[in-house]
């Protein structure tokens, strides 16, 4: 059975560990078959909250991130990115486009986009507690048809 | 259209910025930046550093970010577009973004880039 496989995922918050956060990610979800525009909309909302948990969760230091990839019933890919960071005064504030609290590197743009790119998307957050960002989405089964 | 294949460039340079590059030709106060590699946060800040030396350097009437060799994009994508594009106001240019794969151009979609920045598919011959 492929439901309840999971691995859990533990690195410090250096930018470096976006593209292998990413790239580990993709590697689990390709027991679900997933198309390749699938693959490439898991690798962006993963990348989105590994770099807000990098950025903004540690914004002067080096803490760490969990990132626990699971396959849920139904074909569902479930990401959770787990930091133990300054966190997030104001959740619904910071889910809104174009909102950021970084400098002209960031575009405010994460969060539009792990919901643009994933099914569902919970963010919760403790202010200097840390913040847990859960997103799923359903990769398609596909009969013997192949794009 | 505009085909920077046939025409000799007045200016290269190559910079490595980490795991992108960007190869600069500039024709007829026309920069155009061959962006390769992954745009990610880790990237961005290089990469537009780079390009503002660049288009500093050139100061050129348009720039054109090519992202054919972009393998993977973020939101910090989308940044370094933005940025590119208030410089090039600065100056009095234009922006144009040609080439994006479907990632990429997902994910500028989901920004509603296409409504600030020209976007299009050149295919070279």
């Amino acid at each position: 059975m492929k439901s309840d496989n999971q691995v859990v995922l533990e690195f410090p918050s250096h930018s470096s560990n976006e593209a292998f956060a990413r790239v580990a990610a993709a590697g689990f979800a390709m027991q679900l078959d997933p198309t390749l525009e699938e693959l490439g909309d898991i690798k962006t909302a993963v990348s989105e909250a590994v770099t807000n948990a990098i950025v903004h969760g540690y914004p002067e230091n080096f803490g760490k991130i969990v990132m626990k990839l699971r396959i849920r019933e139904g074909n569902i890919l479930e990401v959770v990115v787990k930091d133990w960071g300054v966190g997030i005064a104001d959740v619904e504030q910071a889910r809104k486009p174009l909102f950021t609290t970084g400098n002209d590197e960031r575009s405010g743009m994460g969060f539009t986009i792990m919901e643009s790119f994933m099914d569902t998307l919970r963010v919760r957050s403790v202010p200097q507690k840390g913040t847990t960002v859960t997103m799923r989405k359903r990769i398609s089964t596909r009969m013997g048809e192949r794009k | 259209m505009y085909n920077h294949r046939r025409l000799m460039p007045a200016v290269i340079f190559l910079r490595e910025v980490i795991n992108m590059q960007v190869k600069a030709e500039c024709l007829d106060r026309k920069l155009t930046l061959h962006l390769t590699g992954e745009l990610d946060h880790h990237a961005a800040r290089p990469l537009m550093q780079s390009i503002a030396k660049e288009v500093e350097y050139a100061l050129p009437l348009e720039v054109i970010l090519d992202f054919s060799g972009v393998t993977f994009m973020d939101s910090s994508g989308i940044a370094v577009a933005i940025h590119t594009q208030q410089q090039m106001k600065q100056l009095g240019g234009k922006t144009r973004i040609i080439n994006p794969s479907t990632q990429v151009k997902k994910v500028f979609m989901a920004a509603g880039i296409q409504k600030m920045i020209r976007m299009e598919d050149i295919h070279e011959k």
